[in-house]
């Protein structure tokens, strides 16, 4: 417990340094490459904090945690109070404090940083979550008294708990479908166990499970059962569809179907869904990556993911290949900033455009060509064309493709009345989330395409609060 | 979690299971399958389903012994649990009255296509069933065959059963009678599906083949088991497993089928050497898995978390049959 320092005090102090694994030793395992602030650490750090008049950072926020006050009870040492003000409007915090892209919102906005460095908002938010997860002390919120309505859920990344656990706080009884064996979508099957144990997921989903959410593994909503028979046959009075853009986009280049040619998400959910990298004592196969060139091709988090986990599978060269410049690339810094202490290569503003093969069929190399920025388009982004005769071949062993996901369009094509745009993606009211079919919501990265966490997290909340609305009036 | 209610070999190293799997029974159309997975560490297989009851609420999957995953789920018996079991997946077979239609089944792939040539036959066509094998003790469904068709031959490469050849002898004769073939489904090994596909091509006769690549989720997700069908990408699990067999790369397929061949090859020895081990995995699916969709290590670390609470918690999640 500490007072507030007096501001000039507070200035001098320097942002708080993540401590990590080191480089050298992580690239051999999959624990957890962040290990968290210590106690003087954390409490430090919250005495940065200018406490804002107007605070920048909540409003940086997508979904408007209150930051300056969460901080304060960090500097007062009343962490329990701080994980439960962040819970008021962020219910998985132990997940968002290790994967937002904090950056580009709360720290991005930080008036700190304009000047020095921004308060480290993000290592705050996992220290109360992790100090809440350890003390075993998580405040499940209060009940309401039972309303006797079913609602359906279908996924459950982000969007589908964090809906789920609040339907059930209102007093409704709601049920998760998952097509995968496990519960979590992106969270389990796609982020890999050195940015986010798994453990911590499974921890949330117990928490709701005790809050009275069910939940329904190896379901397939549109194969399964449908939305109608959900609704006609086993009595759901509401559906909220929350099953991401998990749908692989390719190059559509020759040779893409060369073995060793892998998606990201196949590479990563044999990584991580199925434990490929504890070959030991799991079934699923993964390509031997060990003393071979491993090549990613995109610049995203999955692409950072993807070439991480390559290098911590025993890769000799494990390299990003991206067609803008290093700028451009929209993974989080810290990623960015981890891969290249741990030895990952970049090669920018180079494109694929063929895979080559032996003839067993498998992979042997590559054909690339060199790209070059122009003028920013009407977004503002940068046009990027490709350099005349600029074509190399590079010998390659692995290469994994991870240059965006689509809308998957199970659910769409099994429920007529869902409107959907020219991507695939469900049309959804952006405050109700009501979709054109009545009693059906729809939200996170199925509405909006490949997006965030705290987004898809945001989504489950409206929509909550909108099936909410629906129960309680009947009115669509 | 899923029961095994019956099981039983109908060859050397095939297998017939019948699973407790009510949501799936209901809903199941010939030509579509399930992806199972049998223990906390298995990795996920695709099975065709071959029959469903949906009175009793449960799927027949027909299994040949192949590697260490169709080894183990062959070494289970009634009453033992499968962790996870998901579909029905793919898309139906097209079932119309097209005529005269010849079903190919080469070994296990007689399982998959009986349901073909049962429907088929009820929509009205004259179903000619070929079905081959290496050698006699190979054969499975006979009988079943026979019912589900109006004229059966069998085929075997050494003539121990039925005739002495490779079934696309067969079909050239059957292409030789009158009225011609409106359509014909192969169901089998690579090597045969790619030869009916040369048989019948010169003819022009629309020819369907059930493709096998190697899947992971089996709902879009991954990729992994694309196919090459008319020089584009298509995902079998959601585009197929059918295509017109005309139009597939069956080279490209079989290359991509090989690709963790080794990996293979020693955890079928690992089983082979240990099997106790691996039984013991699947046989202790923890009691309260029977009752909560959570994996065991989940339902055990509800236990310890929440001695009290946990029977309450998990009873909630009981859902008939899952
Ligand atoms: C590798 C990777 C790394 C990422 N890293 C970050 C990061 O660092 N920070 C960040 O903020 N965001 C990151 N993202 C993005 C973020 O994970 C997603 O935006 C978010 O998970 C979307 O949540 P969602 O709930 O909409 O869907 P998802 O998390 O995609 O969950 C959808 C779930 O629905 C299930 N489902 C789909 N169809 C059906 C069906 N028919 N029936 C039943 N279930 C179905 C799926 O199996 C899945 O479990 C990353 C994404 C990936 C792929
Ligand atoms: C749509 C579909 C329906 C099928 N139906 C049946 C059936 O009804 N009866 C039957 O006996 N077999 C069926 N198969 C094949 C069956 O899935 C494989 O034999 C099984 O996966 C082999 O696993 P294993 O561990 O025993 O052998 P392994 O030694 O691991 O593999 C043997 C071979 O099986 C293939 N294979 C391996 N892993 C997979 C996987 N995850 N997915 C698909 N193929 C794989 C590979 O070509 C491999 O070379 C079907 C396959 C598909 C795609
Ligand atoms: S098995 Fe993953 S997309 Fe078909």
């Amino acid at each position: 417990m500490a007072d507030k320092l007096p501001t000039k005090e507070r200035i001098k102090i320097p942002r708080a340094a993540m401590p990590e694994q080191r480089a050298d030793l992580r690239i051999a395992n999959f624990r957890e490459v962040n290990l968290g602030l210590e106690t003087a650490a954390a409490e430090r750090e919250a005495q940065r904090c200018l406490s804002c008049a107007t605070p920048a950072c909540v409003q940086g926020c997508p979904v408007g945690v209150k930051i300056k006050q969460f901080v304060d009870e960090v500097v007062a040492g009343e962490y329990l109070k701080a994980a439960a003000t962040i819970r008021e409007d962020n219910v998985l915090p132990a997940v968002t404090g290790r994967v937002c892209p904090q950056e580009n919102q709360c720290e991005g906005a930080c008036v700190m940083g304009k000047r020095m460095t921004s308060l480290a908002i993000g290592h705050l938010e996992r220290f109360v979550a992790d100090y809440e997860r350890q003390t075993g002390q998580i405040g499940l919120p209060q009940r309401a008294a039972s309303t006797g309505k079913k609602v359906a859920i279908i996924g459950s990344g982000p969007a589908g708990l964090s809906c789920a656990g609040d339907l059930a706080l209102r007093g409704h009884d709601p049920t998760v479908f998952e097509a995968l064996h496990e519960i979590g979508g992106v969270l389990i099957y796609g982020i890999p166990e050195f940015r986010l144990p798994k453990q911590i997921v499974r921890q949330e989903v117990d928490n709701m499970r005790l809050m009275g959410v069910k939940f329904v593994t190896n379901c397939v909503v549109g194969r399964t059962v449908t939305i109608d028979e959900l609704m006609n046959e086993e009595g759901f009075d509401a559906v909220f569809i929350a099953t991401g853009a998990g749908l692989p986009r390719f190059l559509n280049v020759p040779g893409e179907h060369l073995a060793g040619v892998y998606s990201a998400n196949e590479y990563l959910t044999r990584v991580n869904l199925m434990r490929a990298y504890d070959a030991d004592s799991h079934d699923s196969p993964i390509y031997d990556c060990r003393d071979r060139t491993v090549v990613v091709v995109g610049g995203g988090n999955t692409a950072m993911d993807s070439v991480r986990s390559a290098k911590r599978l025993g890769a000799k060269r494990a390299i990003i290949v991206y067609r803008r410049g290093p700028e451009q690339m929209p993974a989080r810094a810290e990623e960015v900033h981890h891969a290249r202490d741990e030895g990952i290569e970049f090669m920018t503003l180079t494109n694929p455009i063929e895979f080559l093969g032996d003839e067993q069929g498998r992979l042997r190399a590559m054909r690339c060509v060199k790209m070059e920025l122009g003028e920013p388009d009407d977004s503002g982004r940068q046009s990027v064309s490709e350099i005349s005769d600029s074509a190399f071949e590079m010998p390659i062993d692995v290469a994994i493709i991870a240059v965006g996901t689509g809308a998957n369009p199970l659910v769409q094509s099994t429920t007529p009345e869902l409107q959907t745009n020219t991507h695939g993606y469900i049309f959804a009211d952006e405050q109700s989330l009501r979709t054109s079919k009545q009693g059906v919501f729809a939200g996170g990265d199925i509405v909006s395409g490949a997006a965030t966490v705290i987004l898809a997290m945001g989504a489950g909340r409206r929509a909550a609060a909108g099936i909410h609305d629906y129960l309680q009036s009947g009115n669509w | 979690m899923f029961p095994i209610v019956n099981a039983k070999f109908l060859a050397r190293d095939v297998k017939q299971l019948e699973i407790h799997a009510p949501r799936i029974a209901r809903k199941q159309l010939p030509g579509q399958f399930v992806i199972l997975r049998l223990h906390e560490q298995g990795e996920r297989i695709p099975l065709t389903i071959a029959a469903s009851d949906p009175a009793a609420g449960t799927i027949t999957i027909i299994v040949q012994g192949v590697g260490k995953t169709t080894r183990l789920l062959n070494r289970l018996e009634a009453g033992d649990p499968i962790l996870d079991v998901v579909g029905p997946l793919g898309k139906p077979t097209d079932i119309e009255n097209f005529g005269r239609v010849a079903i190919i089944g080469g070994g296990v792939g007689t399982a998959i296509a009986l349901p073909v040539a049962r429907a088929l036959k009820a929509a009205g066509n004259h179903v000619i069933a070929i079905v081959g094998a290496r050698t006699a003790d190979l054969l499975i469904l006979l009988d079943e065959m026979r019912q589900a068709s109006n004229e059966l031959h069998i085929m075997t490469d050494d003539g121990s059963a039925g005739d002495q050849g490779f079934v696309t002898t067969r079909l050239e004769a059957v292409m030789k009678r009158q009225p011609p073939l409106d359509r014909v489904v192969a169901i089998g090994p690579i090597p045969m599906m790619a030869a009916v596909s040369r048989t019948t091509r010169p003819a022009g006769i629309p020819t369907i083949v059930s493709l096998n690549p190697i899947m992971v989720d089996g709902t879009g997700m991954c990729g992994g088991c694309r196919v090459q069908v008319d020089g584009r990408a298509q995902f079998a699990c959601v585009d197929g497993p059918e295509f017109d067999a005309h139009k597939v790369d069956f080279t490209i397929l079989a290359q991509r089928n090989s690709m963790y061949h080794d990996h293979e090859r020693a955890s079928a020895r690992k089983l082979d050497a240990s099997p106790e081990s691996e039984l013991a995995k699947v046989r202790s699916a923890c009691r309260l898995e029977a009752v909560c969709a959570p994996g065991p290590a989940e339902c055990e670390r509800l236990e310890k978390a929440t001695a009290q609470s946990v029977s309450s918690a998990c009873a909630v999640d009981a859902r008939p049959g899952e």
